[in-house]
């Protein structure tokens, strides 16, 4: 009878110490997401030149791949997370302004960011409707992720328009197996760090609305 | 080819080389799906490209 009421306390604990993962980061995830736009609204202001994107990525990713973990636990790693994700909003500005420069890029931007939030709303609900486990997809996303990264290294010697429009198709639907698998592991115990659970949704998001971009803007223009 | 594209090429191998390892290791310790398990993945993904096909029509 006590192992009962102890089982079901220690249940109870995880469930609610998941609660509070899943809250934190999806805080957190609003926070760097209006940042983002604030950084990306700044850099469009100061009319800031088509290497920015690619300087900023570039940093990006090193930052979050070499120093965020180390600092992950601390208060630092969310003012790591915030520098990140500003670094990223920063470097969108001269795409946006590039989209913004063709005759509908004001509904290729608009389609792009609602489609965005509405394919992250919408995987994120089903994963925490279900709680499927889809911690299985994580060898297969990995290898997916890393065969779009050869496909666009080769696209950057081969310059073919249609092989490009077809890798921002299938990084969307990896990023899509991303928030699931992300998400999953919330729910299920496997990430308990919010500060890494944000960045890898973030990151998510942040692919989906480029690739978005990409598929509307070569999709949208006639000529 | 000027050196965007040479700096981006660069950087696109060394994510790919720095991931390698992460990726084999995610290959070996990943659970096997069932058929269940998967058609859970697919269905989110078709309606997802659903989407996108329906967002290229709105554009």
């Amino acid at each position: 009878m006590n192992q009962n009421y102890s089982t079901a306390a220690q249940g109870s604990s995880s469930a609610i110490a998941t609660n509070k993962v899943l809250r934190s980061t999806y805080m957190l995830l609003s926070l760097t997401l209006l940042f983002s736009g604030l950084t990306a609204a700044l850099s469009m202001f100061m009319n800031m030149p088509p290497m920015t994107y690619m300087i900023s990525v570039i940093g990006g990713m090193v930052i979050a791949m070499f120093v965020l973990p180390r600092f992950a636990n601390s208060s630092a790693g969310i003012g790591i997370v915030f520098l990140i994700t500003g670094m990223l909003g920063f470097g969108l500005g001269p795409i946006l302004s590039m989209y913004a420069s063709l005759p509908n890029g004001g509904n290729i931007i608009t389609l792009s960011l609602g489609g965005t939030g509405a394919i992250f709303m919408g995987l994120s609900a089903y994963a925490l409707a279900t709680r499927k486990d889809f911690s299985f997809m994580g060898g297969f996303l990995m290898v997916g992720f890393l065969l779009v990264l050869l496909a666009a290294l080769a696209n950057i010697f081969l310059q073919i328009p249609a092989m490009s429009l077809m890798i921002s198709a299938v990084v969307i639907m990896i990023m899509s197996g991303f928030i699931l698998y992300d998400t999953s592991r919330i729910i299920h115990g496997g990430e308990t760090n919010y500060v890494l659970a944000t960045i890898g949704l973030y990151m998510t998001i942040f692919n989906i609305f480029i690739s978005l971009l990409q598929i509307l803007g070569i999709m949208g223009n006639d000529d | 080819m000027d050196w965007m594209e040479i700096v981006s090429a660069l950087a696109l191998l060394m994510f790919i080389i720095v991931l390698l390892p992460a990726t084999r290791n995610m290959m070996k310790n990943s659970a096997k799906g069932t058929l269940a398990d998967w058609m859970g993945f697919v269905f989110p993904v078709v309606v997802v490209f659903l989407f996108i096909m329906l967002l290229v029509k709105l554009v």
